[in-house]
């Protein structure tokens, strides 16, 4: 790939602008507008090459995005709730490949729930962007299943009904990469998008983004004043390549790394808590005190690459399976004879 | 031709004339009692004697204890329907055996433990008892083995009545179990006791017996599942993905067995993938993902399946994406009768989905189809970038049927209209530029390319929304009907494509009779009891969807056409109405909605009495 600008470029050539997509059609403002910048940014910091990405989308405001970033890479922006079974098919099929999956609250917390516990329970090599607005914004602000209790819609009324919280569900599919962010929180989600992209797993990031049209009130937890005024960081995140520093300079006891498989390492430093996202109990129990004190934490609540991804366990072979020709795909004659003769 | 099927139920059979290889036989068992075995064994043994059998299983939505009939057809005129009757009965489910009893014909033979006491019995029967527990006793076989083997009784019961060849009974049990000569044994042993039993005990009253011939030699017995199943691993399946549903399941069992004797693993990895999931809905997802990036990708369900992936037939339909999927079809609606045939599912898989939708349709009517058609079925959808339905049922699909051997397939897999990256560099030099959507050829069948081409502009975003030429979201009016009419424009092209339907013209003829899938065989049959009415029919079997001109040349040449099918409201006739309107007059139903495998006489009787309101 060449380009003709002066701009500044990553590693294979690339400037931002090879990153970018269509223009947004969403509300001026929005969150997601936010998020789609970000990814932007850490396909560019990561170098990835856009041919390597496929785009994975539901139905609803977030799962438009696709459109909006890497044009030149495919997606497929499938059905409510149904972004899991279709992404799960495509990394059946080509398994060299990075599927980018943008989801919203509705289409993962309500039509999409069962999918999406599934491919977690399966480990489908994704990162799964679930941007959390509380709210329905194409159908004009009904609650979503992530309300929280007390949540105030001007059309939809008081929300009365618990919500259902992305990053629990995920603990308890045993999903090897949890994280919650804030879409005002540049820096941690570029940082945590660049973690995820290079887990081999199923990555799930829940961004609260918010919809400045329905659901942006100083009131609603979903809010940017709410988020601005009490997001508490967990750690600090600084993602980073391994080609770039051989040695990376740590504090043991305020700072720990986390590996990745292919060599790039997390650095988390630690804030307020003492905190270890490589235990899982640890991360289900922040998750419920958060949840009791009212609290919004971000960061990387876990981590544990262990699991076999879904391709692995299917032992599958190492070259995508979409590029198999005749050759591979047809028997042999004599096993088909074979065949023929048992009966 | 027998007396016994030609409309008219025989009143008496007569003892003292011998009825050779031309009756049936019902094995009245229980459900999970192993009678499988027994009779599968019965019908491999009559089959390897050169004999024209068929096995048609009715069994229950359980696992066990319910009751089950097993039929035998046996037939020198190579006839292979079911039948209303059959004339053997053997009585081994007690629950059900005064039932039984009563559905013999008089002068019917009645094999049956001889501890079963008979509440009515008739003495027009002619019963052997076995004394079952007796000669399980004498083998002495592991207790949890006693009740399995209690059923191998009847078959050598039956060996010693009908001349059964023996040694055929041992060769079937060696290829039921494996060559594992143990349980052969075992089993050969309760045969030959109540061989040796029948011998002494029980002198031959009753006419029927079989005799060689050699009307199966060379041929097999299969279910259309496992030749499904072989036929879909033969043309290149890549991604399956399934969700279990009766009476679909074993067509994925037998990709699950013969996948990997036919694409053998390589340093222990494979080229295909078989992914139960948690639903249909997900099980047509990761199809869809996998047939858009570029994989052969199916799955095999039946009609509630079919219900849950309506939206995804449209997203696939709409979005242009290659996947097959296997409809075993049987009786709805709703959950509806689980392990009874249904030809219920046309219009709905026709139409799957919502807004305007209308899907290409296989529909296979023998073995050697149900082989071809998975290979077909591929071929197509990757040819025309669309589902592709084949819609077989529970008779073809679980019962087991004659067939010649299936050969190697000798064309090449159809891919389409994919552009890798060269191709796509050679496309752009030729043509300037390219949509994903854009009609070159005139065929309504566009350019495609797949995730992992390597030019920069060979990207696109697929979707369910409304897109212009180029793949990009649009609203457009214009863009809207453009996109449509060439969906319009594909499908006739399709109907250029699917395999013509089988077309016998009897001269003189004025009766055309329609029929599709698995009533190929009852239709077979009717005929010619028709003739023997004094009723030449000539024949159309048609075996796609969308329907062509063929169909309506057919229509056209008859004066009363009539349409087989297995479902209640004509849903055939209905598609060759709107085919067709101007002949739609002509047309009337010959429709069983039963449950039940059709049988010729009620094909015969049926068109008898649309000729005589006539």
């Amino acid at each position: 790939m060449t380009t003709t600008t002066n701009r500044p470029t990553n590693r294979i050539g690339l400037t931002t602008q090879d990153y970018q997509g269509g223009t947004s059609t969403l509300c001026a403002g929005c969150g997601h507008n936010s998020v789609t910048s970000q990814i932007i940014a850490a396909c560019y910091d990561l170098s990835l090459d856009p041919r390597q990405v496929v785009k994975m989308s539901g139905i609803g405001c977030s799962s438009k995005t696709p459109a909006y970033f890497l044009n030149r890479s495919f997606g497929f922006n499938t059905l409510h709730g149904r972004m899991p079974s279709v992404s799960t098919g495509v990394a059946l099929a080509n398994r060299t490949v990075l599927p980018i999956g943008v989801s919203g609250d509705g289409d993962t917390g309500s039509i999409g729930l069962g999918q999406f516990k599934h491919m977690m329970r399966r480990n489908v090599p994704i990162v799964y962007i679930v941007e959390n607005n509380g709210v329905y914004g194409l159908t004009k602000g009904q609650h979503s299943a992530t309300a929280d209790i007390g949540q105030n819609l001007k059309y939809a009324g008081t929300n009365e009904l618990p919500p259902i919280d992305i990053c629990v569900e995920a603990l308890a599919a045993d999903c090897g990469f949890v994280a919650r962010s804030f879409a005002g929180d540049a820096k941690q989600v570029r940082e945590l998008l660049k973690a995820a992209m290079s887990f081999e797993g199923t990555a799930v990031i829940d961004i609260i983004s918010p919809c400045v049209t329905f659901n942006n009130q100083d009131d609603s937890t979903k809010s940017y004043g709410y988020g601005k005024q009490n997001e508490e960081r967990i750690q600090d995140i600084t993602f980073i390549q391994s080609y770039e520093e051989v040695q990376v300079d740590y504090e043991p006891g305020s700072e720990q790394m986390v590996k990745l498989h292919d060599g790039p390492m997390i650095k988390l430093r630690k804030l307020d808590r003492d905190y270890d996202p490589t235990n899982r109990w640890q991360a289900i129990q922040l998750m419920e005190e958060a949840r009791n004190k009212n609290e919004f934490v971000t960061g990387l609540i876990y981590i544990n690459e262990t699991r076999p991804t879904l391709q692995q366990t299917m032992q599958l072979i190492d070259t995508p399976l979409a590029y198999q020709d005749d050759a591979q795909l047809r028997p042999s004659r004599e096993a088909f004879a074979r065949v023929m003769g048992e009966f | 031709m027998t007396t016994t099927d030609t409309g008219v139920t025989p009143s008496m059979i007569d003892p003292r004339v011998p009825i050779v290889n031309d009756f049936s036989i019902v094995a009245a068992t229980e459900n999970g009692s192993g009678s499988q075995t027994a009779n599968n064994t019965l019908i491999r043994a009559i089959f390897k004697m050169g004999i024209s059998v068929s096995g048609k299983n009715l069994f229950p939505s359980n696992i066990q204890g319910l009751p089950t009939w097993y039929t035998i057809r046996v037939s020198h005129q190579g006839y292979t329907a079911r039948r209303e009757q059959a004339e053997i009965l053997v009585a081994f489910n007690p629950r059900t055996s005064e039932e039984d009893l009563a559905k013999l014909p008089s002068g019917g033979v009645c094999v049956h433990p001889d501890d079963l006491k008979f509440a009515n019995p008739r003495s027009d029967v002619i019963y052997y008892p076995l004394p079952v527990k007796e000669l399980v006793k004498q083998i002495n076989p592991p207790q949890n083995l006693r009740d399995y083997l209690a059923n191998m009784a009847y078959v050598g019961a039956l060996t010693e009545l009908l001349s059964i060849d023996r040694a055929e009974i041992e060769a079937a049990l060696m290829h039921h179990f494996n060559g594992k000569r143990k349980a052969v044994d075992l089993n050969l042993a309760m045969v030959d006791s109540a061989i040796e039993y029948t011998r002494n005990n029980l002198p031959k009253q009753d006419p029927f017996s079989v005799a060689p011939l050699n009307m199966t030699s060379g041929q097999m017995l299969i279910d259309g599942n496992t030749a499904a199943g072989i036929g879909s691993v033969v043309s290149g399946v890549s991604v399956v993905a399934w969700y279990p549903i009766t009476p679909s399941t074993s067509l994925v069992d037998a990709i699950t067995e013969y996948a990997p004797k036919l694409r053998p693993a390589v340093d222990g990895k494979v080229n295909y993938a078989i992914v139960q999931a948690e639903d249909e809905l997900a099980a047509a997802g990761i199809i869809v993902g996998a047939g858009w990036a570029g994989c052969r990708a199916m799955t095999a369900t039946s009609g509630p399946g079919i219900s849950l992936m309506n939206e995804f037939g449209g997203l696939a339909y709409f979005a242009e994406v290659p996947i097959v999927i296997w409809d075993i079809m049987r009786m709805g609606p709703s959950t509806g009768l689980p392990t009874r045939v249904s030809q219920g599912d046309i219009l709905s898989a026709y139409y799957l989905g919502h807004g305007d939708s209308q899907h290409v349709c296989l529909l296979p009517g023998s073995m050697t189809e149900c082989f071809e058609f998975a290979g077909m079925a591929f071929d197509l959808a990757d040819r025309l970038q669309t589902p592709v339905m084949v819609l077989s049922d529970l008779d073809l699909g679980m019962n087991n049927w004659m067939t010649d051997p299936f050969t190697y397939p000798e064309q090449p897999l159809d891919r389409g209209k994919v552009l890798n990256t060269e191709a796509f560099e050679a496309f752009l030099a030729e043509k300037g530029s390219w949509g994903r959507y854009r009609d070159i050829d005139g065929d309504g069948i566009t350019y495609r390319t797949i995730l992992g081409n390597q030019h920069p502009r060979a990207a696109w975003l697929g979707r369910g929304t409304g897109h212009n030429e180029n793949a990009v979201y649009s609203e457009r009016n214009d863009d809207w009907q453009r996109n449509m009419d060439r969906l319009t424009r594909k499908h006739n092209t399709a109907r250029t494509l699917v395999p013509a339907p089988v077309v016998e013209h009897v001269p003189g003829a004025r009766v055309g009779i329609i029929a599709y899938g698995s009533t190929h065989d009852a239709v077979r049959e009717a005929r010619d009891y028709l003739r023997a009415h004094g009723v030449e029919s000539s024949y159309m079997r048609v075996r796609a969807l969308p329907l062509n001109d063929d169909v309506t040349a057919f229509m056209a040449q008859y004066d009363e056409v009539y349409v087989v099918e297995l479902n209640q409201d004509s849903q055939m006739m209905q598609l060759l109405a709107a085919h067709a309107p101007v002949h739609a007059g002509k047309m009337r139903p010959v429709n069983l909605c039963d449950g039940l495998p059709l049988t010729a006489v009620f094909v015969l009787n049926r068109i008898l009495q649309h000729r005589n309101a006539l």
